[in-house]
């Protein structure tokens, strides 16, 4: 963990290497993903939300990296940990707070809450709420893009917890003998749920795995969104040459814990303090304003309207109708006709 | 016109004609193409579509079936085979968490139009792992729609309706009746999912059963027949949805009814026949419903437990005198 630390302060001396507008929109990304998560951890504590609620706060820089390595016609597949991401695609944060809040007019029109976000139209399959199932479906995802021949990749999320499944083998055996279309993403917070990534595994540096199966893989700094965004179009390039799937394994933390009812006692205060001490958007910040890439009045300009937008969010979720009870018997069959038993 | 085929490859040509008539069907499975199926189901299969279409997969039940999935709401049609639906079990989490769940979770953004098949029940003395039945397993979970059936003119309809039908299909065959043969029509038909077939007119008694079981309840109802008893019998062909209606129109007939089902007894297809009896018939009946099931049991390797164990006309014909009171 202290390695990630030193190499973030390393890098800050550095001159900035991407153009005022990149900058801008990670820093815009990150801060959009942080305020919702804040807010629908308030609005939990205010019994607004209920359910499971997983937020991706510390984890944005993942996200930020993400959209700027990547086409949008890409596919995405990851765990319940999603917010972000979606968020990220651009999925507007009006319909996912207003799924959160279990409300018609949500994402997926409060049938999935925090857990699964679905949007064919921002190429986002979901979240999934089994540790490392959308390991074999993101792989699937992969497979029918090389069948129809286009240059796609699916981009396939998982956290530390998910490495240890079987899928994930099995999945990255499959792939590589197939060549196939799939940038594997683990997310690396250092924990599933409460169990540390040493404890779950002779095997810590969890990029090694790809290995086993001759698969291109490397470790990458999740705390900076150039990192990740580096790391992931070098990847997606050779993706996209046809030369199969490749892994990243990104070192990342959440500050939170492991979902709302998670006080996190199985981490110690020091080390979350120097993770949020190397904080992404406030490194990002920094760079932006010692480096002149941007003015403060810029910078405040942007928190002013994400403070906004969020507001607006929550007002939507909360103006919104609940869902008919009635309609419990509409998506579960494609047939218009299905006789349910009764 | 019509011509007489074998279960494996009525099942075969429903598969292929669906593969000409769209790209995005393929199939994918342990020995499927090289090999040319385990059992030969898809023989020669590999030759016509080429190895795009035609996967060889590794021993990774859990993979290959999540592989479908994804490949599905992504917009392709996949086959995927299993040698036998005991090895599903492995990707039961992929079946019923992501296949069955996909539409309802995804508020209808995403569908998995995917068909998982392969054989289901006891073959034989292969003993406690390889002698289930997983009917009642699947169709108790909403999202799914299940298939068991060994004719093989209907196989040859239904698998046609699975691949182009929009919802996840698991379909249930015979390891040991992929030889039995059967008079299968020429030309393009499909065959209804949901609709069970009468296969016997008869009017004292109704025998409903599926997949091999249907030909335990056809001997003992021509057994019947000699003893002066006339049988219906009749073909459930669709485990989810279930016909209730075919069963219950046999049953306002006959007011009589024996349900034959190799599955256990507990929470299985035959207790929610029983159920939907009395729901829609419970004034038509005169006897209890009575059921012939495999025992509340693991099937066992020597021939005697197998003997035991298995559903026989014997036992259905003690079933439906007893229903007869006679």
């Amino acid at each position: 963990m202290t390695k990630v630390v030193e190499k973030v302060s390393k890098r800050g001396k550095k001159t900035p290497k991407y153009n005022k507008e990149t900058y801008l929109t990670w820093y815009e990304t990150m801060l959009r993903i942080r305020r919702f998560e804040e807010k629908s951890l308030q609005k939990y504590g205010q019994e607004q939300i209920r359910g499971f609620l997983h937020v991706y706060i510390g984890q944005e820089a993942i996200a930020a990296g993400l959209v700027s390595a990547i086409k949008k016609e890409d596919a995405i597949v990851t765990a319940y940990r999603q917010h972000g991401l979606a968020i990220s695609r651009g999925i507007s944060t009006k319909k996912c707070m207003a799924e959160l809040y279990g409300k018609k007019t949500g994402i997926v029109k409060g049938k999935g809450g925090s857990m699964h976000f679905f949007s064919k139209e921002h190429r986002f399959f979901g979240g999934n709420g089994i540790v490392g199932a959308q390991i074999p479906i993101g792989t699937g995802i992969g497979f029918a893009e090389k069948y129809r021949g286009t240059d796609l990749l699916c981009v396939t999320m998982f956290g530390d917890g998910a490495a240890r499944q079987g899928a994930l083998y099995e999945s990255f055996n499959m792939a590589m003998t197939w060549k196939l279309p799939v940038l594997y993403i683990c997310e690396n917070n250092h924990y599933a749920m409460g169990t540390s990534v040493e404890r779950t595994s002779n095997v810590a540096d969890i990029y090694k795995v790809g290995s086993a199966f001759d698969m291109p893989s490397e470790a990458v700094d999740g705390m900076s969104p150039e990192s990740v965004h580096e790391a992931l179009s070098r990847a997606a390039e050779h993706i996209r040459s046809g030369k199969g799937p490749y892994f990243l394994e990104i070192k990342t933390y959440r500050y939170k814990g492991h979902s709302v009812s998670d006080p996190g006692t199985y981490r110690t205060k020091d080390e979350l303090k120097e993770y949020q001490s190397i904080d992404p958007i406030k490194v990002t910040e920094k760079k932006i304003l010692e480096g002149n890439i941007a003015t403060a009045e810029e910078i405040k300009a942007i928190k002013d309207k994400i403070k906004a937008e969020i507001n607006e969010a929550v007002e939507f979720a909360e103006n919104s109708d609940f869902p008919d009870g009635d309609n419990l018997f509409e998506d579960n069959y494609m047939q218009e006709d299905y006789p349910y038993t009764s | 016109m019509s011509r007489v085929l074998a279960l494996r490859d009525a099942i075969r040509e429903g598969m292929t004609e669906e593969m000409r008539r769209d790209d995005n069907v393929f199939l994918m499975g342990e020995e499927v193409a090289e090999y040319n199926g385990a059992y030969k189901v898809s023989k020669g299969m590999l030759d016509e579509f080429g190895a795009r279409r035609v996967v060889d997969t590794p021993i990774a039940e859990l993979g290959f079936a999540g592989i479908g999935v994804g490949a599905a709401m992504n917009g392709l049609r996949p086959i995927v085979e299993f040698m036998t639906w005991n090895f599903a079990v492995l990707a039961f989490d992929q079946i019923i968490n992501n296949a069955a769940k996909t539409l309802s979770q995804s508020a209808g953004e995403f569908n998995c139009p995917i068909v998982f098949r392969g054989p289901s029940g006891a073959a034989g003395q292969l003993a406690q792992q390889h002698s289930q039945t997983f009917e009642a397993w699947l169709a108790n979970c909403p999202g799914l729609k299940v298939i068991s059936c060994i004719d093989p003119a209907d196989a040859k309809g239904l698998i046609k309706s699975a691949i182009r039908d929009n919802d996840p299909i698991c379909m249930m065959e015979s390891e040991q009746f992929y030889a039995l043969e059967g008079e299968v029509p020429d030309g393009e038909y499909l065959t209804p999912i949901g609709k069970a077939a009468v296969r016997r007119e008869g009017t004292d008694v109704t025998i409903v059963s599926y997949n091999k079981m249907m030909l335990v309840a056809n001997d003992a109802a021509d057994q019947l027949a000699k003893e002066g008893i006339s049988a219906e019998v009749i073909d459930l062909r669709t485990i989810r949805p279930l016909d209730h209606e075919t069963i219950v129109n046999s049953v306002k007939k006959t007011n009589r009814i024996v349900v034959v089902d190799e599955s256990w007894p507990y929470a299985g297809i035959s207790s929610e026949i029983t159920y939907q009896i009395q729901k829609y018939a419970f004034d038509y009946l005169d006897a209890p419903v009575v059921r012939v099931n495999a025992p509340d049991v693991s099937l066992p390797y020597a021939a005697a437990y197998v003997e035991a164990y298995m559903p026989n006309p014997k036992k259905v014909i003690d079933a439906v005198k007893s229903v007869m009171y006679r």
